[in-house]
């Protein structure tokens, strides 16, 4: 246990020695916030809700999710798929420790910072600009950061299966950038709330574990009813991503060829 | 010395081609990902019938223009991606001792094909606009929209260019860069008078994101500025076109002149 806390440290000073893109990201947020915070109150303009939404809960909408973008971090994260190509992944096999494990640790070190760092200070300045609409029970907040949590987990778990492609397709670099657009519009991470898709198209959506990403926090964050089914789905697709990449990496391991001496 | 160029430039296409489907992904992700931007403002168009006055063709018209212009330039500069990377790094020292300019070299250390699939999606929603608009079509009209695909990749690669060079003077932060160019580019698919004063002022005038595709737009469709602004402005955008390559090669030869090695 002690090993993981360490390997959760090492992934958040990782991610903290890089203060200059920290705050070059935070301004790139920030810009993209108030562009979509405009068309949000574009959108709302003559009419005073759109799928159960008002336009203070859109625009709060908006800024969270600013903030969370980086915090799931679904973006070109390819350190697993680069080991796998140039070999080095045959030395981290043989570390005593859960392979898996090792990689969600880091991560989640990682997300810990990313969420202080570069979730907090685009809301915050959301906020200063539109004023947002905060949970009003304080317990909201904890489900809240259990949510991000294992909106974390769901995208580790779908990275870490598409960081096993090069295992059996030499570029992986197609299928990465497949995944590099679907999945954040599926998760509702691209400005526009999931549940103003069509609704047919939405019903579908939203019990994908893509949206496990972003709308699902979003929702309990906005107080919308069903947290619990909210939770418990996340938790479900946390699990079912996990032990998805546990399958595939033992068949990765009996795949692996190691070549040279 | 440019022909011993041209064939690595050439040997690097081949290699993008070898592994095909990968390729075929690659091209479908460039235009995928600009199809989700599109397809946010189709759905906002499922709740309404117009945005402050647009119509989902009116502004189908200005993000298939916007969208060109941005993968022309991505194709063209896009490796200028890379420029903070060879200035932290210290890399950029092999471009100096080389016969050729160094912008020249960086925009083609990198021409990544796959940003085919962009122009392809914004040509796309172009024909889609054209076909839905029933716009009357006069000589100058017409020539707009011919003009704006060549001074949108222009005022798009210019502006690229000069906020790119700031890593020159800053070394840490190109990736505040990504506000003016990806930022610019979903900027200039909106209309612009939907955007709160400052916003607007800052990225539609200052980095003059708005010449890319609002004006243009504006004078094919025969419509007054909601912002008010007098008739000539959209004829501004040819000699902005031609003024902001010029500005941007002077900040860029600054730029080189101030750049440092890492040391040995």
């Amino acid at each position: 246990m002690r090993a993981y806390w360490e390997l959760a440290v090492i992934g958040f000073k990782r991610y903290a020695t890089y203060r200059g893109a920290t705050l070059a990201g935070v301004f790139t947020n920030t810009v993209f916030g108030f562009m979509l915070a405009y068309i949000e109150i574009a959108l709302f303009k003559g009419r005073g809700e759109v799928a159960g939404y008002d336009v203070r809960q859109a625009v709060t909408y908006v800024w969270v999710t600013q903030g969370l973008l980086m915090t799931v971090y679904i973006w070109n994260w390819v350190e697993i798929a680069l080991r796998v190509r140039t070999g080095d992944i045959a030395s981290d096999f043989q570390r005593p420790i859960d392979f898996q494990s090792y990689w969600l640790a880091q991560d989640l070190g990682r997300a810990v910072y990313h969420s202080i760092f570069r979730g907090i200070p685009p809301a915050l300045l959301g906020g200063l600009v539109f004023g947002l609409e905060l949970p009003s029970h304080p317990v909201t907040w904890i489900w809240f950061a259990v949510s991000v949590f294992l909106a974390v987990v769901v995208s580790f778990g779908l990275r870490f299966l598409t960081n096993m492609v090069p295992f059996w397709i030499a570029d992986y670099r197609g299928v990465l950038s497949v995944t590099s657009f679907l999945w954040p519009f599926l998760a509702g991470l691209y400005g526009i709330p999931l549940v103003f898709l069509p609704p047919a198209f939405y019903r579908v959506v939203s019990v994908l574990p893509f949206a496990a990403m972003g709308q699902a926090p979003l929702s309990i964050f906005l107080q919308k009813p069903g947290t619990w089914t909210t939770l418990l789905l996340q938790a479900f697709w946390a699990v079912a991503v996990l032990a998805a990449g546990r399958l595939v990496l033992r068949a990765a391991e009996r795949k692996l060829v190691v070549q040279g001496g | 010395m440019v022909d011993a160029h041209l064939a690595v430039v050439r040997a690097s296409l081949r290699a993008q081609l070898t592994y095909r489907v990968s390729f075929a992904m690659l091209v479908v992700a460039s235009a995928g990902a600009t199809s989700m931007d599109f397809a946010v403002v189709a759905t906002i168009f499922t709740h309404l019938p117009r945005l402050e006055g647009w119509t989902l063709s009116q502004i189908a018209l200005m993000y298939g223009i916007a969208g060109i212009g941005f993968g022309v330039t991505d194709l063209a500069v896009g490796s200028l991606d890379s420029l903070p990377a060879y200035v932290k790094q210290g890399t950029f020292d092999a471009f100096l001792i080389r016969p050729l300019g160094t912008l020249y070299q960086v925009v083609t250390s990198e021409v990544a094909l796959r940003r085919v699939g962009k122009i392809a999606q914004g040509a796309g929603i172009l024909v889609f606009a054209l076909l839905h608009l029933h716009i009357a079509w006069t000589l100058p009209r017409a020539g707009m929209l011919l003009m704006s695909l060549v001074t949108g990749p222009l005022i798009f690669g210019s502006v690229w260019v000069i906020v790119m060079s700031h890593v020159f003077w800053t070394v840490d932060t190109g990736e505040v860069a990504n506000a003016f160019t990806y930022g610019g580019s979903f900027l200039a698919s909106y209309p612009i008078n939907i955007f709160g004063t400052w916003l607007r002022d800052l990225l539609a005038f200052v980095v003059p994101m708005a010449f890319v595709a609002y004006y243009p737009t504006i004078f094919i469709l025969g419509r007054p500025d909601p912002l008010g602004l007098p008739g000539f402005v959209p004829l501004l955008t040819p000699v902005l076109a031609v003024l902001l390559p010029w500005l941007a090669g002077g900040v860029w030869k600054q730029g080189v002149r101030h750049y440092r090695g890492t040391g040995s």
